[in-house]
């Protein structure tokens, strides 16, 4: 058993095999940071910080006639999300109910998908972390009201990249109202907006809860590095009577390399 | 068509397995695929035959390749051990032993292919995802 401490909860194989299948669905549709830079790992729990290849000289050196430096290193941020199921819907289930409750699990997905997205997105500064939209040299896009001129801004944000040598395909990330109002708009003669502005990114417009405005980048790579230790994992907390109390839990790290491969677009 | 990727009786199985069944099949059609087209190119004597078969080959191997990946995404611990010996210089057997002895879960006895007693989600990349 590792520090999860799975082996603990109260709950039989086919039940984590269910509460592991219904993270994963909810997680993999609501994390769209993810879909949009490069992944790496997962380094494992013990992983603590990225290497980011640079040094800071050090004043002193324990002795005379040296020049010494410091590595700078990236640390590695945690983030969880606690939730609890009912052991009378986990009994049920056992019985073989098929809709046993996981609200607050489905809650709780959506929260850390929502911290990673902003964190990516818009930075998290307690945790060194700069986001796409704060590290990019570009100037913001504005983003008008009205849905049927989201095709003029995208093209306008594919063409600074382009000025910038930053090769595409390109994509889109967008907030919830956001993206609902692209997939419901139909532009002139019926064409779906979502269609069109696929064709001028040449690739993916993603669902991303938590950004704010919209996000054009590159999926050229290289661009956005996502460093991974734990990747998304349930574990267990404790447990009454009434409820088994779990959690879900990542650590990362995130760094720009290429702020130019990214253009925000906001209101 | 067969079923016969099925060791137990598929009813019995979770669909989470059912899958994982599926995709070892897969894995093992590609394999197999790959090391008929070896054959035939090493016996064809046509150049532009060779060359559709190594095309075709090429095919199989990015088959393999997303297969196998898969599948490692599910299971933390084949993972682990595939990390371990996958893209290494030196002594394969050597790097094996000490995967699979460094591996987390002990001898795995109690940790089935689908069963996540790591407890990772396996969700990894999901770059160019969306719609």
């Amino acid at each position: 058993m590792n520090h999860l401490l799975r082996g603990h909860a109260p709950i039989t194989d086919e039940r984590w095999a269910e509460i592991d299948e219904e993270a994963r669905e909810r997680l993999t549709t609501a994390l769209g940071a993810r879909k949009l830079v490069d992944f790496d790992g997962p380094k494992g729990w013990q992983y603590s910080a990225t290497n980011l290849g640079r040094v800071e000289p050090v004043a002193e050196a324990p002795i005379d006639g040296l020049e010494a430096a410091q590595r700078r290193v990236l640390p590695l941020s945690e983030l969880r999300a606690p939730f609890k199921i009912s052991r009378r819907e986990l009994a049920d289930g056992d019985r073989g109910a098929a809709d046993v409750d996981f609200d607050d699990l489905d809650e709780a997905a959506m929260r850390i998908a929502r911290a990673e997205n902003v964190a990516v997105l818009h930075g998290w500064a307690q945790a060194s972390i700069a986001g796409v939209t704060e590290a990019t040299t570009h100037a913001v896009v504005k983003l008008g009201g009205a849905f049927e001129d989201y095709p003029n801004h995208v093209a306008k944000a594919v063409q600074l990249l382009l000025k910038s040598g930053i090769e595409g395909p390109y994509a889109i990330a967008l907030g919830s109202d956001a993206y609902t109002g692209v997939v419901e708009t139909t532009e002139h003669g019926g064409y779906p907006l979502l269609d069109h502005l696929r064709k001028i990114l040449e690739g993916p417009v993603v669902w991303t809860p938590g950004v704010t405005g919209a996000v054009v980048v590159s999926l050229r790579g290289g661009d956005f590095l996502f460093e991974s230790g734990q990747d998304l994992s349930i574990g267990y907390s404790h447990h009454d009577a009434d409820d088994v109390h779990l959690y879900i839990e990542e650590s990362f790290s995130f760094r720009v390399a290429t702020p130019e491969a990214a253009v925000s677009l906001q209101p | 068509m067969g079923f016969d990727q099925y060791h137990e009786p598929p009813e019995e199985l979770s669909q989470q397995t059912r899958t994982f069944a599926r995709m070892c099949t897969s894995l093992t059609e590609e394999a197999e695929a790959i090391g008929w087209y070896e054959q035939r190119m090493s016996v064809e004597a046509d150049p532009e035959a060779v060359a559709i078969m190594a095309d075709a080959q090429g095919e199989e191997f990015k088959h393999f390749a997303m297969d196998l990946e898969f599948l490692l995404r599910r299971t933390p611990k084949w993972r682990e051990i595939a990390e371990g010996v996958l893209f290494q210089g030196g002594d394969i057997v050597e790097h094996g032993e000490a995967a699979e002895a460094g591996a987390g879960g002990g001898d795995g006895a109690d940790a089935g292919p689908t069963s996540d007693t790591a407890g990772s989600l396996g969700i990894g990349s999901l770059k160019g995802a969306g719609r």
